[in-house]
């Protein structure tokens, strides 16, 4: 299977509050400093990137936040007015509120529109060759097999006409493993794991997607080992709390039931990385990141995600 | 059905919303257990005040079915057996029901319903654009999601239902949906765009909004949503009507919304945005719910001087320890102590956070639960009964 980080367009996506973005972000960032012109793209007009990178808010057009990375967001209606323009060369400068009003009109009559719209600048960009690697903050789990099926469903239900010739070039973009891969972003808890597990299924069935790679966000750090843990017990033991604490000049217990909590919460997430590993294809790379306990914000973080990232990737 | 009176809403506690509302919508970020929370609500109601209660969820994801140990429960409720709560250690006051919202069935339902004759349903039910937006698309899930909720509660079947909703962006689409859906019915270029159709005029060359939409869509497509948009129309006042009531019943005194979060920076943020939505909408705004709190102990003074010690001195302290102690391997000892010690400070940086972060909620007149950390994932009746004990303030 081709390294996530060898394909041109990687739509990551997750349930919502694993970290989704922070994990786009950190991707983009990591191709970038290893001299890929990456273009980083936010499918929500309301997106956080601009926070995390700590700067001005992105727009349609791409901006250079650092060296080789550039970020944009998605916006439907000006992809919609870019396209037009390449396409039909209809001059719509300046005629931006009927054309809103037309738009707003299709893309709630046929719903796949803003979809096919966002994926397909994206496969512009990959087509035209402008970035060596664009990485899409995509939609999220609920909804990216929308996002990505829709040039499928616009391509089986328009026959003829334009439309049906562009959406035969992004298929055949989005069905290419060389060029792109899908990132699910997922936590070692429960509901996340199903979710992943559940979405990989119906990304095979319902979409021409590969999944490339699974990254496991905030993985506890593992406490001690079989041995050490018998140690612990007996630490838990009434007598020898007691001298510990004498020892250490103060209750003991505290820091021993934070100890177990950290075992039981570590353990936990253990068991549903195994069930995780299991239910995704061997071949699928599994990416675990560190959960940060440091209060850091904004580049800090995604530096240190970055970082990590690399690592998990063999750099 | 006879309900206990509701009483007081007591500090910390949902049991007086869930007593004395009709409708519970569970709102908030992702990932912090709101479909747990709503299943665990409407489980605890069921239990302990009687009546019949269901637990609806509109998240595109099936989450519900592993929390209540459900196989796929669809759109059809069903009933959680009694049996599973006698299981799980309580004699249930009432009915727990359990839904899951099927947006392809819903809007078949609603087509049904609506449709001024068999003929207009077979052709709505027939056509490509419909089985496209019904089935495929995800916009679609917002309003059917209202429809439904509505249309289960005029058939008063239930004396609460308890609604899980996507995660905040998506939820703040799915309470301005029926508002959507009326003014899009309402829209002139609507009428305007299927008037060739409608006049039997099909002469596109005439026009340049059609010349080019016909060169960008297909001249199929085109009359694809055409046909569809007119055999809607029959049903526009029926629609509209039905949009207006979703609104008003949201909006209604026996309608209330809790908001779910953790107080992890990025979903706290996302919880007040939704708060602060609620507030602009009008609607009532009933408790912040909080889970996975970190435990008190982990902010405890002591523990803190404890745990840097025995991260410190953990060689010191092994050597101490093990003179007297058969068994207790001194360079074991000394790894042990000095990870329990740096774990706790770790942990302790997040406990201190979000207490500072609760401490400001706190200024938030609402009802604010605070549910702790369990041991394990909660994934059962039992487990969401436990949950929902703290949910009551127990």
């Amino acid at each position: 299977m081709v390294p996530v980080i060898d394909r041109r367009l990687i739509f990551v996506t997750g349930k919502g509050g694993v970290g989704k973005t922070t994990v786009a972000s950190a991707l983009a960032l990591f191709a970038a400093e290893h001299g890929k012109r990456t273009l980083l793209c936010e499918s929500d007009e309301r997106g956080d990137i601009a926070a995390y990178f700590e700067t001005e808010p992105t727009g349609f057009r791409a901006r250079e936040l650092l060296p080789d990375l550039w970020a944009m967001s998605m916006d439907t209606e000006a992809s919609l007015r870019e396209y037009l323009k390449l396409n039909l060369r209809i001059p719509v400068v300046g005629r931006i509120g009927p054309l809103a009003k037309a738009f707003d009109f299709v893309a709630t009559a046929a719903p796949g529109v803003r979809e096919v719209l966002t994926v397909g600048k994206l496969c512009y960009e990959v087509r035209e060759g402008h970035y060596d690697l664009v990485v899409v903050d995509a939609a999220a789990t609920g909804h990216i097999v929308g996002q990505l099926a829709a040039p499928q469903a616009i391509n089986e239900l328009v026959k003829v006409g334009l439309i049906r010739s562009q959406t035969d070039w992004m298929l055949e973009i989005l069905s290419d493993p060389a060029r792109t891969g899908l990132v699910i972003v997922t936590t070692p808890e429960e509901m996340p794991v199903n979710e992943t597990v559940e979405l990989a299924a119906r990304v095979k069935k319902e979409t021409t997607v590969e999944l490339a790679s699974v990254v496991v966000n905030r993985v506890l750090p593992e406490l001690f080992g079989r041995t050490e843990e018998e140690i612990f017990e007996q630490l838990c033991r009434p007598e020898l709390t007691e001298e510990l604490s004498e020892l250490a000049g103060g209750d003991a217990r505290p820091v021993l039931d934070a100890a177990r909590l950290a075992v039981t919460l570590r353990r936990t997430g253990a068991g549903h990385l195994e069930r995780l590993r299991g239910a995704i294809d061997a071949d699928v790379a599994m990416l675990y990141l560190p959960f940060l306990f440091t209060k850091i914000h904004g580049m800090r973080t995604i530096r240190q995600v970055a970082r990590s990232l690399g690592e998990e990737l063999g750099f | 059905m006879a309900r206990r009176e509701a009483k007081a809403n007591a500090e910390g506690s949902l049991s007086g919303l869930l007593a004395s509302r009709e409708i519970v919508v569970a709102c908030g970020p992702g990932g912090v257990g709101k479909t747990t929370t709503a299943a665990a609500a409407a489980a605890t109601a069921a239990a302990r005040l009687g009546g019949r209660v269901l637990v609806l969820t509109v998240d595109p994801a099936r989450r519900l079915a592993n929390a209540l140990g459900l196989e796929g429960i669809g759109n059809r409720e069903k009933r959680v057996p009694r049996e599973a709560f006698v299981d799980a250690g309580v004699k249930p006051m009432g009915e727990l029901y359990a839904a899951m919202l099927d947006t392809k069935e819903s809007w078949d339902d609603l087509i049904k319903h609506q449709a001024p004759d068999a003929r207009t349903r077979d052709e709505i039910l027939a056509n490509p654009l419909y089985r496209n937006i019904s089935g495929r698309f995800v916009q679609s899930h917002d309003y059917i999601a209202m429809e439904r909720l509505f249309e289960i509660h005029s058939e008063g079947t239930y004396d609460l239902i308890v609604v899980d909703t996507p995660p905040t962006r998506h939820a703040l689409d799915f309470l301005d949906a029926p508002e959507r859906m009326a003014d899009f019915f309402s829209s002139r270029l609507l009428r305007w765009l299927i008037v060739p159709y409608r006049s039997k005029i099909v002469n596109f060359a005439s026009k340049p909004f059609y010349q080019v939409a016909d060169r960008i869509l297909g001249t199929q497509f085109l009359s694809d949503i055409a046909e569809f948009f007119i055999l809607f129309q029959s049903m526009y006042d029926g629609f509209i009507e039905r949009a207006r009531s979703v609104q008003r019943l949201l909006a209604d005194h026996r309608t209330s919304f809790i908001v779910v979060s953790t107080l992890e920076v990025v979903p706290l943020r996302e919880g007040e945005f939704f708060a602060r939505a609620l507030a602009d909408r009008d609607l009532h705004l009933g408790a912040i719910v909080l889970n996975k709190v970190l435990p008190a102990y982990l902010r405890d003074p002591v523990g803190a001087t404890v745990a840097a010690k025995l991260r410190d001195s953990a060689a010191e302290l092994a050597e101490q320890l093990t003179e007297h102690t058969d068994g207790l391997d001194g360079a074991q000892t000394e790894r042990v102590l000095a990870e329990i010690g740096s774990s706790y400070l770790d942990y302790r940086l997040v406990a201190q956070r979000e207490a500072e972060e609760r401490a400001e909620l706190a200024t938030v007149p609402e009802t604010l639960v605070s549910v702790p950390f369990f041991d394990t994932d909660v994934y059962d009746l039992a487990g969401l009964l436990r949950l929902g004990a703290r949910l009551w303030g127990d």
